[in-house]
């Protein structure tokens, strides 16, 4: 799935949510952006924690897994708008037959892989509906 | 900037090629292209080579160098060789780079290759090593896979402009059907729309047989100044626009899912150095990794309107014979995806179309060719066109 390093230097954007804001133009950066898109040079970028809730904007219900993920096959993946106007590639846990375009989501702290038998296991940020 | 002709064309066999290396199958690319444009190693004066991973797919690096080097290029010729990479439009990449050279002045003769040869892991290996051209960190290791990318664009598709299933399936119909008169494709066998709806779930709603195969194969193509270009063929295939464009490395950042930006400016600055429009194009190959792929690419190009890509291919308006042809070799559908040399491939197929020798699925008359070459989800477009008189 990915080296130890490589996921423990983002552990608090997985874990938590955490992205950046730009204050020159108000965007708002999911994964995070350590340069700002629009304003690039000028932009002033500062730590924001997203507050978790957003919509689906589309989703699949993957069959055939990727690697580390086979256990957890089928499970739902989508594209999610954060209210704060970012937008996102997450798991949904849930019934995959009862997702849909528009549904309102909120995120949850969960498993998401592992790497082998004596891998590492991976945590970070799955979404939910947020109607129930 | 000077005219750019292509004088020699090959592609080798495509499918699973158990008994040959990456270097034994761009080499025959290679010596083909070279024997069919009557040019000879010493004229060469560069080449270069698409290959999106080596480095995962056969564990080696140093691509350029080793093709040079069993193309008989390196030992007494020390020609320059480069590898040239943008995951699946590393193909159409390379002859960018090809015609640059050419026609820059920098170079005269100059060979532009593709190669991947994807069958010497296992396809679990094979998926991992594509997934590679996506955002590893913020899509991948959220379980994101290459089709479940194409399949959030579908899902979408289909929600917003109704696009259906059947519709899908309709574009590897067509290709499958091309594909059956292309000697060098992977697949020849014709199939159904219920072959397709009936084969396995990949990733929703696309099935097996909406998305391309893993493909061992090479392509090779000789390019030459216009103006020598009659020196060595009686049909030389202009280069009349050669565009790229990039766009965000990760599906979800784009402004609109269902629609490739990257082809879009791509398209827009090849019609634009062309000095043509979509309705002069008589054929195209586009970059069909998965169905879906397929219909946004007719929308993104301009052969269809937003959202009507797939009744355009339900109408039957991309078949040879029709509108506009797609996809004439089989595409990557069919003919295959060794992902290095599709872009390269795609060249050969209009080369071959514009000299009118693509004998049962050849397009009557045909004076303008396009290429359309993608790489990950669409963070590099690369578009070309071509014309059967200077």
């Amino acid at each position: 799935m990915s080296s130890v390093p490589r996921f423990w230097r983002n552990l608090a954007s997985r874990y938590n949510l955490e992205g950046t804001h730009c204050k020159e133009c108000g965007n708002y950066f999911y994964p995070p952006r350590n340069f700002c898109v629009n304003c690039r040079r000028s932009g002033q970028i500062e730590h924001y924690k997203f507050k978790g809730t957003g919509e689906i904007v589309t989703y699949t219900i993957i069959r055939t897994a990727a690697e580390g993920f086979e256990r957890q096959a089928p499970y739902t993946l989508a594209i999610i708008k954060l209210d704060e106007g970012s937008i996102m590639t997450a798991q949904i846990v849930g019934d995959p037959e009862k997702m849909y375009i528009g549904m309102r989501v909120r995120s949850v702290f969960r498993k998401l892989g592992e790497g082998g038998e004596r891998g590492m296991i991976y945590y970070g940020t799955k979404f939910v509906p947020a109607e129930t | 900037m000077r005219d750019v002709a292509i004088i020699g064309v090959k592609n080798t066999n495509f499918g699973e090629l158990w008994d040959q290396s990456l270097r034994d199958i761009v080499v025959e690319a290679g010596i083909g292209a070279i024997e069919d444009a009557g040019a000879s190693g010493k004229e060469i004066d560069a080449l270069y080579v698409g290959n999106m991973s080596g480095g995962r797919f056969v564990d080696q690096e140093h691509i350029g160098a080793l093709i040079a080097d069993y193309s008989g290029l390196s030992k007494n010729l020390h020609i320059p060789a480069t590898r040239v990479e943008a995951a699946c439009a590393s193909g159409g990449l390379a002859l960018r780079q090809a015609i640059m050279s050419v026609a820059s002045g920098y170079s005269d003769i100059v060979v532009a290759a593709g190669a991947e040869k994807m069958t010497d892991v296992g396809s679990e290996e094979a998926s991992s090593a594509l997934a590679s051209a996506a955002d590893r960190e913020w899509e991948c290791m959220a379980g994101a896979t290459f089709p479940g990318l194409y399949a959030m664009i579908a899902k979408l598709h289909m929600h917003r402009y109704g696009t259906t299933s059947e519709q899908l399936a309709e574009v590897a119909v067509k290709n499958h059907k091309n594909g059956h008169f292309n000697p060098i494709a992977q697949y020849k066998n014709i199939i159904t729309v219920d072959d397709v709806l009936n084969s396995i779930m990949v990733a929703d709603p696309l099935h097996i047989f909406d998305c391309s195969p893993i493909t061992d194969g090479a392509s090779a193509l000789v390019l030459a100044p216009a103006e020598l270009a009659l020196k060595y063929t009686d049909t030389p295939i202009y280069i009349r626009a050669t565009a790229q464009a990039s766009d965000t490395i990760a599906l979800h950042d784009r402004i609109d899912i269902t629609t490739l930006d990257s082809t879009v400016i791509a398209a827009k600055r090849a019609y634009s150095m062309a000095k043509l429009r979509p309705e002069d194009i008589d054929l195209v190959e586009v970059h069909d990794c998965f169905t879906i792929a397929e219909i946004c690419a007719i929308e993104d190009l301009g052969f269809a309107e937003k959202g009507k890509g797939g009744i355009v291919t339900a109408n039957e308006e991309t078949v040879i014979g029709g509108r506009i042809p797609v996809n004439t070799s089989g595409g990557l559908k069919a003919c295959g995806h060794p992902v290095g040399a599709t872009g390269v491939k795609q060249a050969v197929e209009v080369v071959t179309q514009l000299r009118g020798e693509a004998g049962k699925r050849q397009v009557e008359g045909a004076e303008y060719g396009m290429t359309h070459n993608v790489g990950g989800s669409g963070a590099t477009a690369v578009v070309h066109i071509f014309s059967r008189e200077r």
